[in-house]
């Protein structure tokens, strides 16, 4: 007895776990058959973001260094009232074709001054930004966290996409079909707004871009609420990855070297081989 | 322990005599991975993992090495040391970042592989078991590595990792909580857990690199097992490992490099979670917490458990996913076949493929939130891959008829070459 026992553990440990799962899968079936999941809201009425087409997509895009000057003049204007940018420092601007002058114009403006302490007085005073400071934190008092942008077309599924279509989305409403299942969404909540690209559907921030002109251009680009959302979604690419362009330029250097190393290392393997058969 | 027939090492060179007399340490090397190491001729491409294994760690370690020289592990800066200092101002950082992020994921891709190949071909049967047992002691070693060097970003996916992987000790009866909270040194993840997970990461590669020496010596004792799962039975059956499968692994090495290479360059944070560029917020949970891929399949198990039959669902749960790992070191004794590799074994050949099926059903279940269906399915997977390995290879050890086996590695050979 106890000799089978031995030789029929491993049935037994096998047979235990499948018990449970078993008892785990009935328990499930049952679940959904007497409790069909229920459509969410968020199923209802969640959309995908917009197609969007930037200079940078793909493996041989390129940063348009215009569109992100007025992307970064997008954001001064209108999103540094309330969302930081502190993984970045003023002097990366020189990438977006800034000269160092312009640059250290752009720091001396910026509203939100550095902070400093003062060691002897024992207090906080502030002073002009520099080129080689990060852009200083905003610090929002209103309801609602407004999060950082440095990474945001990082940490957000489709990024620049999303960037794109939640700026663009304010004017898109629940339609009167999903309305019928989820009635409390008729009214958005005080102090929210209904935005269909955002995950909770309901959203702290009012819409931040709501005419043409609201930014002024200087390029000669007309400033549609369409362009000024595309390019600020093309800077904060930029913001979350300014190497980028380094990246894949790296990356065609090292896959070219590679393929002529890879005929190489075939060719050796070939030589090697001949007349042993395998 | 080699074959007869293996080449002596003997140095022309003076200096090399010289040490060789002194410390052997040239002779080792040459009877290891040289000249002096009798392999058989027949091994196909899914032979080449091994050493693409090797090369992973190897890029893993000093990619890891520079990376820590610009990491700080405290809670306050380590995602600005990461994704300000390391991706942003030091020089290459970027590569040196989305090389060791991307080279964890393609040493699981290979470590995988070289797994089901041993499966395949019933690698870990006699006399080559203790190989089978390390290689699944460094497949444990590198899960923990992993988990730990994910953490180490301070991300929000790090952070909640870390919560839920922990989590699990808590689900031991009466002193699971405080075995977690000293694990973590304190209630939650923070300081404590950052500064002795980058230790722990930082030590574990080289604990790997250890087990990893001792995964080839058991392996050089009797050689290495070839696609046939036919012993070597004379010189004819062997080639020198070095030039004939240096050039071989050669070959792949470059193959790997350029994936490698095409998921750094262009597809960097393909395989990673947008929600780990979100620096970790305890007071904020993600809507759907999921670990990197190549513990989909795992996840999906622990997360089959859902009813409390005796114990609590989540103890079956922790218990199963340890187990569906641990029951990998009884397979020697699991597959009593004495035909080793599965093209001669019809039944166990379609229980294989099923297998990899199942696995990867398991991770794409892993992969997605724990909605009901998706739960249904893994269900029926996770139990599935517990009923191949206790209880449909047993049986089919017994069953099943093996196809003829033919006389020698040289013979198979030769028939498949038509010579």
């Amino acid at each position: 007895m106890t000799s089978l026992f031995i030789k029929s553990i491993k049935f037994l440990v096998g047979g235990g776990f499948i018990l449970v799962l078993l008892i785990a899968l009935w328990g499930s079936i049952w679940g959904v058959i007497n409790e069909p999941p229920a459509e969410t809201a968020e199923h209802a009425m969640h959309k995908h973001p917009k197609e969007l087409k930037l200079a940078s997509d793909g493996p041989l895009g390129k940063f348009d260094e215009r569109q992100l000057q007025r992307g970064f003049l997008v954001y001064k204007e209108v999103c540094a009232a309330c969302h930081s940018l502190s993984l970045v420092s003023f002097r990366n601007l020189k990438d977006l074709g800034y000269t160092d002058a312009e640059v250290k114009k752009i720091a001396k403006d910026w509203g939100t001054k550095q902070p400093v302490f003062d060691e002897k007085g024992g207090t906080w005073g502030e002073r002009d930004n520099l080129p080689s400071d990060r852009f200083p934190k905003v610090y929002y008092p209103g309801t609602g966290t407004p999060p950082d942008l440095s990474l945001i077309t990082k940490a957000r599924h489709d990024g620049a996409a999303y960037v794109h279509s939640l700026l663009t989305g304010y004017n898109e409403k629940p339609s009167a079909e999903a309305l019928k299942h989820f009635p409390e969404f008729a009214k958005t909540p005080d102090g929210m707004h209904f935005n269909p690209y955002f995950a909770n559907l309901n959203i702290a921030m009012p819409p931040p871009l709501t005419q043409d002109g609201q930014v002024q251009y200087s390029d000669g680009t007309r400033a549609t609420v369409d362009q000024m959302s595309t390019d600020v979604a093309a800077f904060l690419v930029w913001t979350a990855e300014p190497t980028l362009q380094t990246r894949r330029m790296a990356g065609w250097a090292v896959l070219g070297f590679l393929i002529v190393l890879g005929f190489l290392t075939y060719g050796a393997y070939r030589s090697v081989w001949a007349g042993v058969k395998h | 322990m080699s074959f007869p027939w293996a080449k002596h090492y003997e140095p022309k060179n003076p200096v090399m005599q010289w040490v060789d007399s002194r410390l052997p340490l040239p002779r080792f090397v040459y009877n290891a991975v040289g000249a002096g190491y009798p392999v058989p001729r027949n091994l196909n491409y899914w032979w080449n993992f091994g050493v693409l294994a090797g090369v992973a760690l190897v890029c893993q370690l000093i990619t890891g090495i520079v990376l820590a020289m610009h990491f700080h592990s405290s809670a306050a800066s380590a995602f600005d040391s990461v994704n300000v200092g390391i991706m942003r101002d030091v020089n290459a950082g970027w590569f040196l970042r989305f090389a060791h992020a991307n080279g964890a994921s393609m040493f699981f891709v290979v470590i995988y592989i070289h797994m089901f190949r041993g499966l395949y071909y019933g690698s870990y049967k006699a006399p080559r078991e203790m190989v089978w047992l390390l290689g699944v002691v460094i497949f444990l070693l590198l899960m923990a590595t992993a988990f730990m060097g994910y953490v180490l970003p301070w991300g929000q996916m790090s952070f909640w990792g870390a919560q839920v992987i922990t989590g699990f000790f808590s689900a031991i009866p009466v002193v699971g909580d405080w075995i977690r909270i000293w694990l973590l040194g304190g209630y939650a993840p923070d300081d404590a857990a950052l500064n002795r997970f980058f230790s722990l990461h930082y030590l574990l590669p080289f604990v790997i690199a250890g087990a990893v020496i001792l995964h080839i010596w058991a392996l050089h004792i009797p050689g290495s097992s070839n696609p046939t799962g036919v012993e070597v039975k004379g010189e004819q059956d062997t080639v020198p490992f070095h030039p004939y499968y240096t050039a071989k692994d050669g070959l792949g090495v470059v193959v790997f490099l350029i994936l490698f290479s095409v998921l750094i360059f262009f597809a960097p944070d393909y395989l990673g979670h947008p929600d780990n560029y979100i620096p970790a917020n305890p007071l904020s949970t993600p809507a759907h917490i999921v670990p990197e891929w190549y513990f989909w399949p795992f996840y999906a198990i622990l997360r089959a458990f859902t009813a409390d039959f005796i114990l609590p669902a989540k103890l079956w749960g922790v218990l199963a996913m340890f187990g569906s790992i641990l029951l990998l070191f009884f397979l020697p004794w699991l597959d009593k076949s004495p035909v080793r590799s599965g093209s001669y074994r019809p039944m166990y050949k379609v229980a294989f493929w099923v297998l990899v099926a199942d696995v990867l059903v398991l991770g794409y279940c892993g992969g997605s939130p724990a909605e009901p269906l998706y739960v249904i399915l893994s269900q029926i997977a996770a139990a599935y891959y517990f009923a191949h390995f206790l209880i449909i290879v047993p049986i089919i050890s017994h069953l099943e008829t093996p196809k003829p086996l033919p006389g020698s590695i040289t013979e198979a050979v030769l028939a498949k070459t038509g010579a």
